[in-house]
């Protein structure tokens, strides 16, 4: 099944070229400035700072989507494990933690692996048959009794270390910035591991794999605490810029500061957010000119052939369940960079607040809008879905209040001012059908 | 000559792309069986399906009883009295055989149980295996059921597009000696065929269709008979 | 080692709630199989389907309640399901002529239905919540128990209680009615049987002079009763939010795949399968294991295989199992 079907016969509209994309990107450009005029600039660079990293988790989902057709709904997965490694990285080391019981989970997780492993081969190199069967059943069975009988004790041991303040293994405590490219690396870890088992499904098929894995891995950092404290979450992780209130102490910045005539404090977390963007922008145009090169490579054009006509890709000796694999591990380290530099901007790792609508969805929207296929189409969708994302609430309660500005105070009022705040799911929602159904190449389609 | 029972006049035009159909005409009788037979690639199955309105024409017509039908859709020509047998996925297979009679009979909304009895005494396999899911059945049987099937809706034009394709000879002169039945009950049956030969056997009227064309027309035993079509299409 | 007390926790803990939760979803999974061998698309919004039809449910049994309209023993909502499924069924209908309808004329790749059903997936989450908010709400009345623990226990003589809740009753009656229904009218009715050949074999079908047009819209009407009775089923026995029938979709889903998606026995079958794996992976047997075996062996932790907050897991794993050892299913699905 293609992504998108018959992309030659649309070339006309993207032959509208770079003019169209520019004027999109200025009217884009416009809401955020209008945002910073008539709200406030730290709101509006908190906006661009999220869109950025929006627009790089779009990107991981176009390199899946718009290059190869797959269709993962796991996006919500690889956020968080960016996350985690966030943790893992860069927090503060719990004392003891390793000690009460590190080596015996590593021990017991090893065994874990090894039980599937054995299973696997045994499955692998046993006749089928019964015997096959059972043998796989008992291998299964026995190891993940042993494994429960390492692993329990040592998590136990683990999680009555200083419940209060850790309660985990605890984190490297090295520099944020390393966990970015951990994230994207422990993203594809699991990305192949998922990849090997599911990617040979039928599309419908792999949707429902990985929606599903997404919320085993969610369930995974909710319940193990060892891991990332749980739902505990774990807050003050280490930032890759200063800190406002030491900016305020610092004398060099009040002077810069009032020699323009800012007010300190504003100052402050301007500079701050302004950091964040230069970094996120970094990372987003680095990303973008890697996978603009890989598109225009030979390896992109093979992949691009593979989604549009797989039989015959496949006829012509190209080796697609392999292609995927690639592509796939790619666009989810690419999701796991984003998730670990959402985690840094947000300075805490909370689980209980990843949603599949939020983190899968609403990206596949920004994807979709944006123009599947299209890296900048990415970026624009990522900027214009999330600005919509944040703006639609206080619009929405804006436009409830003077709908109901002639209604008589009463419950039906209140109800409706209310509900206002759950307009951004409706709004997604009718974008996403309005681009299918209207310009289903999305705002800046393939070119 | 007067106007024959259905025709396909003329008929020029294919799937979107380049014509397949060049002027092509097709033509059958009440009771009668005409045969299009050719080299593979010919345009057999093409103008049987623009016959039956599955692809639009650029030129020509279709005829039936001297109205024109060109225009209208396979599910009309169905309304009309026109019933075809697709080449493959013609019956559904998970249903009983039972089931694939009466889908076949849908449109009809009298009692249908005296067709159902003809069609099991065409063929009695059927009858004895009516609770059987259809695609479990055997090669030749399935042909039947989609005969069967065809015949539910008590056409006065059967179409058949290569009825005999993957059975055994055996179970091929079966099936040719209860389509000579159809034909004799008065039902006109146009029918594509690889097996030219055992096809042109039978057949009242044959053509003899190359790129898209007719090259020979006759009825089955003068084509036989003629050297040029032996030479070029029957292997000598 | 005492047996009928392993054997009364067993039905109390494991059974009767896994066959409760079982018949829930083999309910959603018919509608999202049917869907799917007619409409030939994996419907993402069926859960939120089962969303709004259970909120037309609540808002229609608060409507009768506050008339002092009630059903004796038995819940409200069960009066107002018949007018519910009916409001869903417009729903659907509209949904279908404005959204779907204009997918199947231009005749686009199933994936791209599928990211239309993403779409209102979203337009109905939002609708849901619009019109109910986000909290938990618990609508069921009546008596509240078949069988309760203590009566049980009285007349057993046993340690262990077994109670049964008019809810799961009210479950398995009510989906045992709805899957007879559901089997008479595509075996017995001539639409039923339309609908089949419709889903086995689209252009046969079509040159029998079936009308797609009218196969589609008794779907749709019919997945509309399967998703409002089994969103309501579940939220008389476990409560309604928004934000679980959502998470629905996943053991849903399972379910349809794992029976062979396209196949209604199979949507029955894989219900019940996940249904009991995630109640008896995530049980903990300490209670049962402890009656069976001599007290010098009782077991000390909780013999639980997998924590409760592991049940996606579960739904997940038996999902790939089954895939990768029969990929069409228990019962042979169809591909697209």
């Amino acid at each position: 099944m293609s992504g998108a079907q018959g992309t030659s016969q649309m070339t006309a509209q993207a032959a509208a070229g770079p003019g169209r994309g520019l004027l999109l990107a200025a009217l884009v450009a416009a809401l955020f400035f209008a945002t910073g005029m008539l709200q406030s600039w730290t709101l509006a660079l908190l906006i661009v700072n999220m869109a950025l990293v929006s627009s790089i988790m779009a990107l991981g989902v176009n390199i899946q989507w718009g290059y190869a057709g797959l269709f993962s709904v796991g996006t919500m997965g690889f956020v968080a494990l960016g996350g985690l490694s966030v943790v893992l990285v860069s927090s503060s080391p719990a004392p003891g933690g390793w000690a009460a019981g590190g080596p015996g989970i590593v021990l017991g997780l090893l065994m874990g692996a090894a039980t599937i492993a054995a299973a696997v081969m045994a499955a692998a190199k046993l006749p089928k048959g019964r015997t096959r069967t059972l043998g796989v059943a008992v291998i299964l069975i026995v190891g993940f009794f042993i494994f429960r009988a390492i692993f329990d004790p040592a998590v136990q041991a683990v999680e009555a270390n200083n419940p209060a303040a850790h309660g985990n293994l605890g984190g490297l405590g090295l520099p944020v910035l390393m966990a970015w490219p951990v994230g994207g690396l422990l993203a594809a870890a699991v990305a192949w591991a998922i990849g090997k088992t599911a990617l040979g499904l039928r599309s419908d098929y792999l949707a429902i794999a990985t929606l599903g894995i997404a919320e085993i891995i969610l369930a995974v950092l909710k319940n193990e605490d060892w891991l990332g404290r749980g739902v505990k979450n774990v807050i003050s992780l280490p930032r890759p810029v200063p800190y406002e209130v030491d900016l305020q102490r610092s004398q060099a910045f009040l002077d810069w500061a009032s020699s323009w005539g800012f007010d300190p404090i504003t100052a402050s977390s301007i500079v701050v957010r302004l950091m964040y963007t230069g970094l996120f922008a970094a990372v987003l145009l680095a990303l973008i000119w890697l996978s603009q090169a890989a598109l225009h490579s030979p390896w992109g054009r093979m992949m691009r052939a593979i989604r549009d006509n797989e039989v015959s890709a496949e006829a012509m000796g190209k080796d697609v369940t392999r292609r995927h694999l690639q592509v796939f591990i790619l666009g989810s380290a690419v999701i796991g960079i984003a998730g670990a530099m959402m985690t840094t901007l947000d300075g805490q790792l909370t689980p209980g607040s990843y949603s599949p609508l939020r983190f899968t969805f609403l990206i596949w929207v920004m994807v979709i809008v944006g123009g599947s296929g299209n890296n900048w189409g990415s970026v624009l969708g990522g900027f214009l879905i999330w600005w919509l994302w944040v703006m639609v609430e206080p619009i929405g309660n804006g436009l409830m209040t003077v709908l109901t500005s002639g209604m008589s105070d009463g419950w039906l009022k209140a109800h409706l001012i209310n509900s206002a705040a759950h307009m951004r799911l409706l709004t997604m929602g009718v974008i996403l059908l309005l681009v299918l159904r209207f310009a289903p190449k999305g705002l800046l389609p393939e070119r | 000559m007067a106007e024959p029972f259905l025709i396909g006049e003329a008929m020029t035009g294919g799937y979107g792309g380049a014509d397949i159909l060049h002027g092509c005409t097709i033509a059958v009788e009440p009771g009668e069986i005409a045969v299009i037979v050719g080299p593979n690639g010919a345009g057999k199955s093409t103008a049987m399906k623009a016959v039956f309105g599955m692809l639009s024409l650029r030129a020509g017509a279709v005829r039936l009883k001297g109205e024109d039908i060109t225009a209208l859709t396979p599910q009309a020509r169905v309304a009309k009295g026109m019933a075809f047998v697709p080449q493959t996925s013609n019956i559904f297979t998970t249903m009983t055989v039972e089931e694939n009679l009466e889908m076949g009979a849908f449109l009809r909304r009298d009692d249908i149980r005296g067709t159902m009895d003809q069609v099991y005494t065409l063929f009695p396999i059927l009858k004895e295996k009516r609770n059987q899911a259809a695609g479990e059945l055997s090669g030749g049987q399935r042909q039947q059921v989609a005969v069967g099937r065809a015949l539910m809706t008590q056409p006065s034009v059967l179409m058949l597009d290569e009825p005999t394709a993957g059975v055994s000879p055996i179970v091929m002169d079966e099936l040719f000696d209860r389509i000579i039945e159809v034909a004799r009950s008065g039902i006109s049956i146009l029918m594509v065929e690889q097996n030219a030969r055992q096809a042109l056997e039978i057949a009242d009227k044959g053509y003899v269709l190359v790129q898209g064309g007719n090259r020979f027309t006759g009825t089955g035993q003068a084509l036989l008979a003629d050297p040029d079509v032996r030479k070029s299409f029957l292997g000598g | 080692m005492d047996i009928l007390n392993a054997l009364v926790a067993f039905l109390n803990f494991v059974f009767i709630p896994g066959l409760a939760y079982g018949a829930q979803l083999a309910l959603g999974a018919l509608g999202a199989t049917l869907i799917y061998s007619i409409l030939r698309f994996s419907n993402f919004a069926h859960g939120d389907t089962m969303a709004i039809g259970t909120v037309f449910v609540i808002l229609l049994t608060w409507g009768l309640q506050s008339m002092g309209i009630s059903f004796g023993p038995l819940p409200t909502a069960l009066l107002a399901l018949p007018v519910g499924i009916a409001l869903t069924a417009v729903l659907l209908l509209a949904t279908d002529r404005v959204v779907y309808r204009y997918y199947r004329r231009v005749k686009a790749a199933p994936v791209i239905l599928v990211m239309a059903s993403l779409g209102v997936m979203f337009i109905l989450n939002g609708v849901t919540r619009f019109i109910i908010g986000t909290s938990d709400i618990s609508f069921t009345d009546g008596e509240r128990f078949i069988l309760t623990a203590g009566d049980f226990r009285s007349w057993s003589g046993l340690a262990e209680g077994l109670a049964i809740r008019t809810t799961q009753g009210v479950t398995v009656v009510i989906a045992m009615i709805a899957v007879a229904l559901l089997f008479w009218f595509l075996q017995k009715t001539r639409t039923g049987k339309s609908m089949r050949a419709f889903s086995d074999n689209e252009d046969l079908a079509l040159l029998s002079g079936i009308n797609p047009d009218k196969v589609v819209a008794v779907t749709w009407i019919v997945a509309a009763a399967l998703a409002t009775t089994a969103g309501t089923l579940y939220g008389l026995d476990k409560g309604f939010s928004p934000f679980t029938y959502f998470q629905l979709l996943l053991p849903i889903f399972a379910a349809a795949i794992v029976g062979g998606l396209g196949s209604p026995i199979g949507a029955i079958a894989g219900g019940f399968v996940i249904a009991f794996s995630e109640v008896m992976v995530t049980y903990a047997w300490k209670k049962v294991v402890t009656y069976l075996v001599p007290e010098a062996m009782a077991p000390s932790g909780l013999v639980q295989l997998m924590s409760t907050d592991y049940k996606f897991a579960v739904s997940f794993v038996i999902l790939i199992i089954v895939l990768l050892v029969m990929p069409t299913g228990l019962f042979k699905g169809k591909s697209v």
